[in-house]
């Protein structure tokens, strides 16, 4: 009976003293869920989820503090790869977020109009305007997220939304018409009824 | 030592055996008729897959004959050049022969009827060319793989890997398409010394030419050419038994070695080259001449062309003018296609300009073409399997394409299809399967760039993050510092103060009262 008291005790003892370890050797640093959700977020950076970036809204959702349909730009697919991620269900866009954008758009700046304020280069969240205080900016197409922060600041309504033009690089196939839903024509026979 | 490749033949899985109609358009005498001038000619600047070049000329400018219209420097480009002698009249987006149906920026040209010649840079003593110079040429005249892949030669050549074999992809294998055929019986010569100038200074130690079974007047042509070129050492003709898509490169390579390339890699990583026979042959014309990639043989044939032939067209003609030298069309016509039945492009125009992809026009009856049926579900027949010649499954890759599962394609290898159609072809469901790959292809790439942005947006992000962070505690430093300088001295403390109070008594003063 003791015996079994003293071996029970010292495994306990043994096994404590390896968690303990384990969990300061193994610590997991910083939120890994966070991570993994930011990575499926599309890094727009548009502030339109009400957190001030992805990371923010990121860290809310893992926190069980927000839902997972209010990013517009990622759009129903995000919201699909986020449930798959989180295993929940698939929501519906929330609408007061926003809504999803058919092609993808980016800013452009109309040089003739802009008087240098600087204003846009202080909004843009991915430092994709450049030019200096009096002088022209311009969009760094390739890196503008299309986040349309850049529009209000603007004094002289300057900046627009462009939708990206295709060329044969950019062209994809479509996705060919889905199946019908009933394949073969059915006849109804009167004799039937 | 094992025995040399091509002694004994292997396969490839799947593949299907289909009725030729070569015969159609092969009737006529050699050489093969060459199109007369044209009045205008449409290039496109953008002929190959890669990356587009840089234009050199401008409107109004009198150009001659195989003056080059773009730069080549870019790393996968291909020149574009002038087809004959004129003047461009103008550089603007017209239709081009591509499935978007989009316009792209295109050359327009009008002939001036001369066909004067630029000078040109012939080089016969080809063996004193290094690699990068050989490499340098064919880039700059324009060369892209022949065969329908458009992938700019020199990029190819410019492998680094050790190359054992050259293989001359001679194994013409959609039913219709008969230029390679021709041109291994008109101008073989130039094939064996293409294959010669490769060789020599790629230093591959041996070259076999791969051509069909039925092909026996190309065999004849071919091993005449080699004796007279003295290169019966070096160059082999084999002959593979006729089976689709076996011109593909990875199904000639499997047949002829027994390897397959691994996923994802090039015939470069088992120490072979592959190149089309046209390809080769204008790497002849491009170093031993001088001339840049203007022209190529076209089959232009199927039941809905009135005389089906041969010929020698330039590129930036339009098709219509083609159709129009074969006796134009014949009441049937149903379909136009560049390419082959089964990996050809329907046009909706024959105004479209010829393109170096161009190899055949395709002119099919009514009858030829099936009516379009209804899509039918997946009744998991394995038909499709049987046939691929890529070891695909393509009814699950289909399912997971329809369902937008885009995660499950990477453990299918979806990127190993070559699109020839074999399933789509066989399919009893009648589903465009081939249709649904190209999607998911594109998909799959699409989501790759859209991965690539947003990460480039959060790395811009953070930094951003972190300068401003960084402004906010240099600038918090700043005002601790003068707050603790200000604090530190009673002395400086009374100082303002008797300055704040100057500057209000000044302030009451009526104005001029100092003086
Ligand atoms: S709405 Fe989406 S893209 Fe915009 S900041 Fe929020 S998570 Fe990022
Ligand atoms: S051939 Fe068609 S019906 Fe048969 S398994 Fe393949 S996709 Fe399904
Ligand atoms: S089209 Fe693709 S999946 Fe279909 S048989 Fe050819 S290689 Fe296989």
């Amino acid at each position: 009976m003791s015996m079994a008291v003293i071996s029970l005790t010292l495994l306990a003892l043994a096994f404590g003293l390896a968690l303990g370890y384990a969990a300061i050797r193994f610590r997991v640093q910083g939120n890994p869920i966070a991570d993994e959700i930011e990575a499926l977020l599309p890094q727009t950076q548009c502030g339109q989820c009400g957190y001030p970036g992805c990371r923010p809204y990121a860290e809310a959702i893992a926190a069980g503090t927000e839902q997972i349909n209010r990013c517009p730009p990622g759009g129903d697919t995000g919201i699909k790869v986020l449930a798959e991620l989180l295993g929940t269900e698939i929501l519906a866009l929330d609408e007061g977020a926003g809504v999803e954008k058919a092609l993808p758009e980016v800013a452009i700046i109309h040089e003739d109009a802009c008087i240098g304020c600087t204003k846009c280069i202080q909004a843009c969240p991915v430092d994709a305007i450049v030019g200096a205080a009096k002088l022209m900016h311009t969009v760094i197409t390739a890196e503008c997220t299309g986040c349309e922060l850049c529009i209000p600041p603007c004094p002289v309504d300057c900046i627009d939304m462009v939708v990206e033009k295709i060329d044969l690089q950019s062209w994809r196939w479509p996705k060919p018409a889905a199946i019908r839903n009933i394949p073969i024509s059915v006849e109804v026979s009167d004799k039937v009824a | 030592m094992l025995a040399p490749i091509g002694t004994y033949l292997h396969s490839f899985p799947g593949g299907l055996k289909l009725k030729h109609y070569k015969a159609m358009s092969c009737q006529q005498s050699l050489p093969v008729p060459r199109l007369p001038l044209s009045a205008e000619y449409v290039i496109p600047v953008s002929q190959h897959s890669g990356s587009e070049d840089k234009l050199i000329v401008t409107v109004g400018q009198k150009v001659l004959k195989g003056t080059a219209f773009s730069s080549s420097e870019q790393a996968t480009g291909a020149a574009i050049h002038a087809p004959t002698s004129g003047l461009i009249t103008a550089i603007e987006a017209r239709p081009v022969p591509h499935q978007s149906g989009l316009k792209a920026l295109c050359v327009i040209m009008e002939a001036d009827g001369e066909d004067r010649w630029a000078e040109m840079n012939p080089c016969p003593d080809y063996q004193e060319l290094t690699a990068t110079e050989l490499i340098t040429q064919v880039r700059a005249a324009g060369i892209v793989g022949l065969g329908g892949a458009v992938f700019p030669t020199a990029t190819k050549l410019a492998g680094t890997e050790k190359i054992h074999t050259l293989i001359l992809n001679g194994a013409e294998c959609e039913p219709y398409i008969a230029c390679d055929e021709i041109l291994m019986q008109q101008a073989p010569e130039k094939i064996i010394q293409g294959a010669q100038i490769l060789c020599e200074i790629l230093a591959i130690p041996q070259a076999i030419i791969a051509i069909e079974d039925p092909m026996e007047n190309c065999q004849k042509s071919l091993d005449k050419a080699i004796l007279q070129a003295g290169a019966e050492a070096l160059i082999k003709v084999v002959k593979v038994p006729m089976l689709y898509p076996e011109g593909g490169e990875r199904q000639l390579v499997q047949v002829l070695t027994g390897e397959e390339v691994p996923a994802g890699g090039l015939p470069l990583s088992l120490g072979l080259l592959v190149q089309n026979v046209a390809t080769v042959a204008a790497i002849s014309d491009a170093i031993i001449h001088g001339k840049p990639l203007l022209e190529r043989i076209v089959t232009v044939t199927g039941n809905g062309i009135v005389a089906p032939q041969n010929m020698v067209a330039s590129f930036g003609t339009p098709i219509s003018e083609l159709v129009d030298f074969c006796g134009g069309y014949t009441p049937s016509i149903a379909r136009l296609i560049m390419g082959g039945p089964l990996m050809g492009l329907a046009l909706n125009s024959d105004s479209l300009p010829l393109i170096k992809a161009s190899n055949c026009i395709l002119g099919l009856s009514s009858a030829d073409v099936s009516s379009t049926q209804p899509e039918f579900p997946c009744i998991n027949c394995g038909f499709c399997v049987s046939v691929c010649p890529a070891g695909l499954l393509p009814q699950t890759l289909q399912t997971m394409i329809r369902s937008e599962n885009f995660s499950a394609l990477e453990p299918l290898h979806l990127e190993a299809c070559i699109e020839c159609g074999c399933c789509d072809y066989v399919c009893p469901s009648h589903i465009p399967l081939v249709n649904y790959f190209r999607y998911g292809k594109d998909q799959l790439q699409q989501l790759a760039i859209d991965k690539q942005k947003s990460t480039l947006a959060r790395e811009r992000y953070e930094l951003r993050e972190q300068r401003l962070e960084k402004q906010q505690t240099e600038r918090r430093a700043r005002h601790q510092k003068r707050k603790q300088a200000l604090a530190g001295s009673a002395d400086k403390q009374t100082s303002i103060a008797a300055a704040v109070a100057r500057a209000k008594a000044k302030k009451q003063q009526p104005e001029g009262s100092d003086s």
